[in-house]
């Protein structure tokens, strides 16, 4: 008889062998939802620099200008010239992406799960709610025309002038379409914000029935200070106070 | 009352299905919704007409049998069972519409009738204590703090009918999923098990092919037990501490 030694006994009671949390996370939905999540709140928080920055606009051309400049010195002398901001564009792409194949992944399962519509059709949940979907690719493809528009300044509607971004950015909302493409993209910003947010703190078990109100409230006051906050600069300019 | 019907009827789980129209008449608004189908089925069968196939059971509202969308609402108007609906909720000469549950992971079978095994598969995967059986433990043995065995009781009203699944748009089952594991995991007879049975669980839920949830909360506006929405963040949470947990082992 083969005696039964101890590391016998480990090898065979070990049966809780799982795989690499990544491999959870990536694999199933509840995990999938949490990279939204995630990357969704690393995008708002940017969002929010973003839309104080931008907001600058009406103090002037230098402050704006000096402002952009600064963008690309912040942390030096640690840091070379541009290298904080390219961090922040790695970090921004990484969540974009992140959360764009997560998006579609999930999306995918979803219609996959429920392929035949009922009969009898009802008007069903908010439209915030409906639109998460369309407003996610509204505003995918809003984030390459803004990067085309005023980073790169390919489809620029003026001539485009790198170091100048005031006059840049008073280019675009001087033309009808660079006013409808950001007012219509900043609308379904704050649209997918209102549920996104809100979702996000579910997603991330940070609901519950007491801080339900208080987290609705902060998802929409979030997605109407955004949305005031950036269409205030095609505003701007055309009232002609930014010019 | 007099009614017309608009009944989803398929042969079986390959036939192509269609809605079909019937015409009730002698409709009490006291009868129950399936007690008016009941009405429908004889007419058929004295026609020589197949009879509409539809799961019921205790026709008390607590098994989890019965299973219609009518009007487009899993279960009806009423946030009730669909056995315990009454004809009281309709007007006479309304036009119904009766669908059954709508999901990939619930196959109609015939009519009206789908197979809901998937959810059996998810209990299985971890909707359950290890403990040894026999005769019933002395119920002061394991101290459970009254708001906890209150959260428990509140998750294990589930009765696992699917009207979550059939209203939700993703056709996902988080919120079952979430009422049966968030049952357990708050009770201390569940602890042991607490970070296998919700990855176990999650896992069996994905791979029965249900929909992801996108908190359109309509699975928590249908479900005839009122388990509520924040009972799937609770699962969340639950799933992502022991995924933590379960990493560093």
């Amino acid at each position: 008889m083969v005696p039964v030694t101890s590391c016998d006994m480990a090898l065979a009671t070990r049966t809780d062998r799982r795989p690499s949390m990544a491999r959870t996370v990536w694999d199933s939905t509840v995990g999938k939802k949490t990279v939204m999540a995630v990357s969704g709140l690393v995008m708002l928080l940017y969002l929010v620099a973003h839309m104080i920055g931008n907001l600058k606009i009406y103090f002037g051309v230098e402050e704006f200008n000096h402002y952009a400049h600064w963008l690309r010195t912040i942390g030096e002398p640690f840091m070379h010239y541009e290298w904080t901001l390219w961090l922040i564009r790695v970090v921004l792409v990484v969540a974009v992406v992140a959360h764009a194949v997560s998006a579609y992944q999930l999306s995918r399962r979803d219609i996959k799960a429920r392929p035949s519509k009922y009969v009898h059709k009802k008007a069903r949940s908010s439209y915030a709610t409906r639109t998460m979907r369309w407003g996610g690719i509204i505003l995918g493809l809003f984030i390459v025309w803004h990067i085309l528009d005023l980073t790169t300044g390919t489809v620029h509607s003026g001539g485009f002038e790198t170091g100048k971004p005031y006059q840049n950015v008073v280019d675009t909302f001087s033309t009808w379409y660079g006013n409808v493409i950001y007012i219509v993209a900043m609308l379904a910003l704050g649209l997918h914000i209102r549920h996104g947010f809100w979702s996000a703190a579910q997603t991330l078990g940070a609901g519950s029935r007491t801080r339900d109100r208080a987290l609705k409230t902060t998802a929409n006051v979030l997605a109407l200070l955004l949305t005031i906050g950036f269409v205030a600069v095609p505003v701007g300019v055309m009232t002609g106070v930014v010019s | 009352m007099k009614l017309t019907l608009r009944v989803w009827r398929q042969k079986n789980a390959d036939a192509d299905g269609a809605m079909s129209t019937y015409q009730v008449d002698g409709i009490s608004s006291d009868m129950s919704f399936l007690e008016m189908l009941d009405t429908l089925n004889e007419e058929l069968i004295l026609k020589g007409e197949d009879p509409v196939a539809f799961d019921h059971d205790c026709r008390e509202g607590i098994c989890g049998a019965c299973s219609l969308v009518i009007n487009g609402d899993a279960h009806g108007p009423e946030r009730t069972t669909t056995c315990q609906l009454h004809m009281r909720s309709f007007q006479d000469g309304d036009t119904i519409d009766i669908e059954p549950w709508r999901a990939s992971a619930f196959p109609v079978v015939k009519d009206l009738v789908v197979d809901r095994s998937a959810f059996d598969r998810i209990i299985q995967a971890g909707g359950y204590i290890t403990a040894p059986t026999g005769a019933a433990p002395e119920a002061h043995a394991t101290p459970v703090p009254k708001p906890d065995a209150d959260l428990a009781f509140e998750h294990a009203e589930c009765i696992g009918c699917g009207a979550c699944v059939a209203a939700c748009p993703n056709g996902a089952a988080m919120l079952f999923t979430s009422a049966k594991v968030n049952h357990l995991n708050v009770l201390p007879q569940g602890a042991p098990e607490r970070e296998t049975r919700v990855l176990d669980m999650v896992g069996q839920m994905d791979a029965e092919g249900f929909g992801g949830c996108t908190l359109t909360g309509e699975c928590a506006t249908a479900c005839p037990k009122g388990i509520p929405l924040v009972s799937i963040t609770s699962m969340n949470k639950e799933w992502l501490r022991a995924t933590r947990k379960v990493a560093k082992k």
